[in-house]
């Protein structure tokens, strides 16, 4: 019982939490109800936050109608520049799962290579440190101007930031599996493919899955960005175009959009860590 | 003077300080003439149109000079100078095949376009169908950013898209990229800026108390930051050391000016409206206060593009020279206000954009302003306008040494490949397409670009 009561607890806090925030962000965000004096004929020329003194940022009840307005119809289709949020999210999923996907299928065996080669693992470190810190917004107008693609520049994008976490991690999971399992197989003669395959493969890989977590919330972190400079669809390019539009409400809608979905992800890769995870 | 002007009326005012249709010595005089007014938009079909409009340009070609063609029609009438015209150049079968065009290459075209109202005839080409008229299926793209948009242009994402005037010239030159030959067959827009400041500084109205203020403009080689270092520096301040400008993406401008980081812009429409309607800012002055019918945006296609499918981008440029047209009208702004404020274009609330188009608008310190000209559209690249562009990138430093104006002129704005293309359709391309005009009092003369570079006091000493 005594477990179950802290999670409800925490609950209750939490709870409690998001209820005083909504409440401080409404009352911060109310009306300052000082309307200017303004001739009618200009007034109509105005908009609300200057003839009313609405407040330019706009409070939880606002949001929570524009959320809702965006999920009652998530997939309508106004052209190549108005879609709807369903649409926009499906574009971001489906380049954020290209771009990972490329960068596991790199990550894992360049890691494989550097965490069984003491030499490689030296000789490539140099690139690996200067590479990892780099931002998806300075390998932009690069990849622009020698891809000469949109959509693939910002999967290359994509691929390039979420690549080095997973391959640092698999490196190191590979490097620290236990001599003494090793011994083993060299005493039992195991070939170096089947050793790879049957002992460090299984005791790398919650190393490797934490990696590939950190991977995909990065690769989820890029696309928002990626998406702002190149346009055209995604979640990304809904923010920005809700942003020429000056619609802070729009923005915050997309923000918690794409909070939730990050976290979804998130926790998929953590339920597949649990899974391969063993007991010492 | 206007393409849709009629340049066959002997009487036409050499002024330039008229209405807007050109005709009129006043707007008053322009707006109670109902009947004249209407014969300057007279525009009954298409094809009248292009007839009209190649017209203009032969008459144009053989009298360059507004004075030479004046004499000329008092001379012999109007109807007879078409007549002769004739002779000479074959107008109906150059409408026609202008017209008809060849069977169309490329179907499916992607035009991409940054969301201000100087794109207002490539955007609303597209849900007023002007596109699908010419048998084009034209998808209009919304594109983040000027870099962005040269890119995907020269990636051939978009088979054409909307810039601003100076940066064909400043590609073509290999200024601040690598140098490919740009064609740019029309402008766009003409006027539609303004310089806004913060409200905070509605009692600085005269520019020299602006020293240590920051502003903004929307890219280096734009006519926003020539316009606002040439105002600046008429009043005795130099751009370069007493002020500061740096280059703000449009959408991210109100935004900065709500947070104080900047003091004004010299922007596109409909940022400097949505400064007023959001309470920021207000409008010090019009550009066309500055400069009357300056150039601003324009209509750029890649010259691959040009060669490989002529009778598309023919079909393209008519489809633009009809959308031009419909929004030179006044009386069409309302409309199409309506049709480019959604959120698959400019994404602005109607009104904003409405004030804009129509210039009936709320200059943000309380007054309700009429400015029927305050944006305007006409699609006519004069190369006087690359001239003077030029003459300003080297004042300020952009360009170094020795400019051959004319044939850089020459080059983009018509550019040669355009002339080409014009001459397979059959038409006689404007030989000399140059005019003057005046800057906040001073003549420009394209002629002597190095004269006008030297009359300046305030310039960046290289």
């Amino acid at each position: 019982m005594k477990t179950a009561s802290l999670t409800g607890r925490a609950a209750v806090v939490s709870l409690a939490l998001l209820f005083s925030f909504l409440v401080a962000w409404h009352l911060a965000t109310r009306d300052t109800g000082t309307s200017q004096r303004m001739d009618p004929e200009y007034a109509k020329l105005m908009g609300v936050t200057a003839t009313q003194g609405k407040s330019a940022m706009p409070g939880p009840i606002d949001v929570g109608a524009k959320l809702w307005e965006h999920l009652r119809r998530p997939f309508y289709d106004n052209g190549p520049n108005d879609k709807g949020v369903g649409i926009q999210l499906a574009f971001s999923i489906a380049r954020v799962l290209a771009g990972y996907l490329l960068a596991i299928l790199v990550a894992i065996p360049v890691g494989f290579l550097i965490g069984m080669s003491p030499l490689m693992s030296k000789a490539l470190d140099p690139f690996i440190q200067v590479l990892k810190p780099i931002s998806p917004l300075a390998w932009m107008p690069l990849a622009l101007y020698t891809i000469k693609d949109s959509s693939l520049s910002a999967i290359f994008v994509i691929f390039i930031c979420s690549l080095w976490p997973t391959l640092i991690n698999t490196a190191f999971g590979v490097a620290s599996v236990r001599r003494e399992w090793l011994n083993v197989a060299k005493t039992l003669e195991v070939g170096t493919l089947r050793r790879a395959f049957t002992i460090i493969l299984p005791a790398a890989a919650p190393t490797i899955l934490t990696g590939m977590r950190i991977s995909i919330g990065i690769a989820w972190l890029v696309i928002v960005a990626a998406e702002m400079l190149v346009g055209g669809t995604g979640i990304g390019y809904f923010v920005w175009n809700e942003w020429n539009n000056l619609s802070i409400t729009n923005v915050i809608t997309a923000i918690l959009v794409i909070g939730i979905v990050g976290m979804l992800l998130d926790l998929m890769l953590a339920r597949f860590t649990r899974l391969v995870t063993f007991p010492e | 003077m206007s393409t849709f002007d009629n340049p066959f009326d002997p009487s036409r005012s050499l002024n330039s300080n008229g209405c807007i249709c050109g005709r009129h010595v006043s707007q008053v005089e322009h707006e109670r003439d109902a009947t004249a007014q209407l014969q300057c938009a007279a525009v009954e079909s298409e094809e009248k149109r292009y007839e009209h409009v190649i017209a203009s340009a032969v008459m144009r070609a053989v009298f360059p000079a507004d004075k030479g063609r004046r004499a000329f029609l008092q001379s012999l009438g109007a109807s007879a100078a078409l007549a002769a015209l004739s002779q000479f150049f074959p107008l109906k079968t150059a409408t026609e095949i202008f017209a008809a065009g060849g069977p169309i290459e490329k179907k499916d075209l992607k035009v991409g376009f940054i969301p201000i109202t100087c794109a207002t005839p490539i955007i609303m080409a597209k849900p007023m169908g002007f596109y699908e008229k010419q048998g084009l299926n034209v998808e209009v793209i919304k594109t983040a950013g000027w870099a962005v948009i040269r890119d995907k242009t020269i990636n051939k994402e978009y088979d054409a898209a909307h810039m601003l005037s100076p940066m064909p010239l400043a590609i073509t030159m290999g200024v601040g990229s690598k140098s490919i030959p740009y064609t740019m067959p029309a402008v766009e827009n003409i006027n539609g800026q303004a310089i806004t400041l913060a409200i905070k500084h509605k009692d600085k109205r005269d520019p020299k108390d602006w020293k240590g203020m920051k502003f903004a403009v929307p890219f280096d080689y734009s006519m926003h930051n020539y316009l606002l270092r040439y105002y600046v520096a008429e009043h005795g301040i130099d751009p370069d050391q007493d002020i500061q400008i740096r280059a703000v993406p449009p959408p991210e401008m109100v935004a900065n000016l709500r947070a104080d980081n900047i003091d004004g812009f010299l922007a596109p429409d409909p940022v400097n409206q949505r400064a007023v309607y959001d309470g920021v800012g207000f409008i010090h002055v019009l550009s066309k206060e500055i400069w009357d019918r300056h150039p601003c945006c324009a209509f750029a296609a890649s010259k691959e593009f040009v060669i490989e499918s002529p009778n598309t981008y023919a079909a393209l440029l008519k489809a633009i020279i009809d959308a031009t047209a419909f929004a030179h009208k006044p009386e069409n702004r309302k409309q199409i206000a309506e049709a480019i404020a959604p959120a698959n274009y400019l994404n602005q609330p109607v009104t904003v954009v409405e004030q804009v188009l129509t210039g009936t608008f709320a200059d943000g310190l309380g007054n309700v302003k009429k400015v029927p000209d305050r944006i305007d559209f006409d699609p006519f690249p004069w190369q006087s306008f690359a001239v003077w562009i030029m003459t300003q990138m080297k004042r300020w430093g952009q360009i170094k040494g020795d400019v051959d104006y004319a044939r850089i002129a020459e080059d983009v704005f018509l550019a040669t490949d355009t002339a080409k293309l014009m001459k397979e359709v059959g038409l006689a391309p404007p030989a000399a397409t140059s005019k003057t005009f005046v800057v906040m009092g001073k003549t420009f003369d394209p002629a002597k670009p190095e004269d006008y570079l030297k009359s300046f006091k305030i310039k960046k000493v290289v």
